[in-house]
């Protein structure tokens, strides 16, 4: 089995479930909360890459993080080194595909947590940053736990993204999904097989206990 | 600066309805003012105005002199600077917090641990709200609002969430706690029972305007009209001590009348409510008559209202009777004439 490539999936999901809580969590309380006209704009856009085929996103992120880019431009300038085919481009790349899988969850708790239970927080003389550290997200953990887990989950297993974006470079972007790809490529079935099948297991256990964590999942925050 | 809180706001809802309320507390005299009024008038919007959880279109607030609104000068202060205890009608109890967690949540320094013994609520400590009764909860949520000193506490329907028994039972003691605080409150409640209870000055609010404001009595006995006659629909409300109970009956002392009523098992402070309606007058005491009570006054005035007459009766305590104005003329009553006024035990009831 390739355990360089299941190491690296492994890396890169929790690094990428890092990101999109830091990313995730106040762009989930934007949308739960704001009243912009223009939010179902935002809502969209974060919900793109449920729908986008990964080629297209990955064809999309290698041109805005490639050296001909601004982004890619000011890394090359500040690092001295490139984002495609690199563990951080691809770390990028991951959280944008997985963005959704992060935030719908955390925006749907955010969302269903009493309005009431806010508002006597503010009435108490809580600030609105306290009260959203001390009512809010404690009220909120399990669609934080959820979102987490689904964006760990969902890295673990890409790889149209991955392979636009990344490539097929062992121990930097070899992840588990390339890794199966490969040994099927050279006929290796028994090799695939086994990678698979961890895969397999690992996906469901993993939603297993989203399930058993909370019910409502796809609940998008519609009001 | 005036120890008033004068508010002047005008809001429309999406629904279309208008709120347009003015309204004056002075808070030195009076502990608890009762917001007063049918479902629909408008109560919960403008408390929720008050504690700057929703801003009017337009309008002033001011809390003994300072603006807490002012759409002239663009001034709206935030909830948490406003300092209002805001009690929900649910109570809003934070779940995962226990009940001491909840009452310390914004309490300052040391006020938290007094307030979790002023309101017996030590055993309750360690427990989440779910697993306290619906009393218990109320009392949390009020000990948690005055642990964080409020300049003010505004009550929304404090006693709809309980049932029936604890409802009665806790009235009462929600006013020993309210004037127990010191903070001045204002209630909201569609409840007249409620209101004279818990209430010393109140506040009629009828389709989003104040119509009347006074103390309570004053309210209920004299209303500014029709409207405010309907809804707080009473007009005789009686303090009055249970002088002696037999045969069912209960008996009433009011200064130095006596009134009999049904005996429903109360104690302690009565209040007499009669519906004006209720009240009828003769000339001189009928005598072979079903009729319990019959008290002589003094009328004091006389207003007709179309077809009916309003008649004010000095009986050693007020006493508003209300007639056919056919009637009226016929006994040819005029302010200073001595008549009988006649109420049937079964017309007399406890607030």
């Amino acid at each position: 089995m390739d355990w360089q490539a299941i190491w690296l999936s492994i890396r890169l999901a929790f690094c990428t479930t890092v990101v999109l809580l830091v990313v995730g969590v106040p762009l989930a309380a934007w949308l739960a909360f704001s009243g912009r006209r223009w939010r179902f704009l935002v809502e969209a856009l974060v919900a793109l890459p449920l729908f986008l085929p990964p080629t297209v996103l990955g064809f999309y992120i290698l041109l805005a993080i490639g050296p001909r880019s601004p982004l890619g431009a000011l890394y090359g300038r500040v690092t001295g080194s490139m984002l495609p085919f690199s563990f951080q481009g691809l770390l990028i790349a991951s959280a944008l595909y997985s963005l959704p899988f992060a935030v719908q969850p955390v925006a749907g708790a955010f969302h269903a947590v009493d309005r009431k239970l806010v508002e006597a927080s503010w009435c108490l003389g809580v600030s609105r940053m306290a009260t959203f550290r001390r009512v809010i997200v404690p009220l909120a953990r399990q669609g934080i736990a959820t979102g987490a887990i689904l964006s760990f989950a969902h890295t673990m297993g890409e790889f149209g993204v991955v392979l636009m974006v990344g490539g097929n470079i062992a121990g930097v972007t070899r992840t588990i999904s390339i890794s199966i790809y490969d040994q099927v490529q050279a006929l290796r079935y028994d090799a695939a097989l086994e990678t698979s099948l961890l895969l397999l297991g690992f996906s469901f256990v993993v939603l297993a206990v989203t399930y058993a964590l909370q019910r409502r999942v796809w609940i998008w925050p519609m009001n | 600066m005036a120890d008033e809180l004068i508010c002047r706001v005008r809001k429309r809802l999406r629904s279309g309805f208008e709120l347009s309320a003015e309204l004056a507390v002075p808070l030195a005299e009076s502990a608890v003012t009762v917001l007063f009024g049918p479902s629909g008038s408008g109560k919960t919007t403008l408390l929720r105005i008050l504690a700057g959880l929703e801003d009017p279109d337009e309008g002033t607030i001011e809390f003994r002199g300072t603006a807490w609104f002012d759409s002239a000068r663009r001034i709206a202060l935030a909830p948490q600077k406003r300092r209002a205890g805001f009690l929900f009608q649910e109570y809003a109890l934070f779940p995962h917090l226990t009940v001491a967690q909840n009452v310390g949540f914004a309490a300052a320094g040391g006020r938290a641990a007094e307030m979790m013994k002023s309101f017996d609520l030590a055993d309750l400590a360690a427990r989440y709200p779910r697993e306290v009764s619906g009393g218990q909860q109320q009392r949390v949520a009020l000990a948690r609002a005055l642990a964080a000193q409020p300049v003010l506490l505004l009550l929304d329907e404090p006693l709809s969430a309980l049932d029936a028994p604890s409802r009665l039972r806790m009235r009462a003691g929600l006013r020993g706690m309210l004037v127990a605080s010191r903070i001045p409150a204002i209630v909201v409640t569609h409840d007249r029972a409620e209101a004279i209870a818990i209430g010393d000055r109140m506040a009629v609010l009828v389709d989003g305007g104040v119509r009347q404001s006074g103390s309570v009595q004053e309210v209920l006995r004299h209303p500014a009209d029709a409207v405010v006659a309907a809804s707080v629909g009473v007009e005789n409300v009686l303090p009055a001590e249970i002088a002696g109970r037999e045969h069912g009956l209960l008996t009433l002392r009011i200064g130095a009348q006596h009134l009999q009523c049904i005996d429903r098992g109360e104690s302690g402070p009565f209040v007499a409510c009669i519906h004006a309606e209720d009240v009828a007058l003769s000339r001189d005491a009928p005598e072979g008559s079903s009729v319990r009570n019959r008290v002589a006054g003094r009328v004091v005035s006389v207003v007709v209202e179309g077809p009916l007459a309003r008649v004010e009766l000095d009986c050693g305590f007020p006493l508003v009777s209300v007639i056919t104005a056919q009637s009226a003329a016929d006994l040819r009553i005029q302010p200073g004439d001595g008549v009988c006024a006649i109420v049937k035990a079964t017309a007399v009831r406890s607030a």
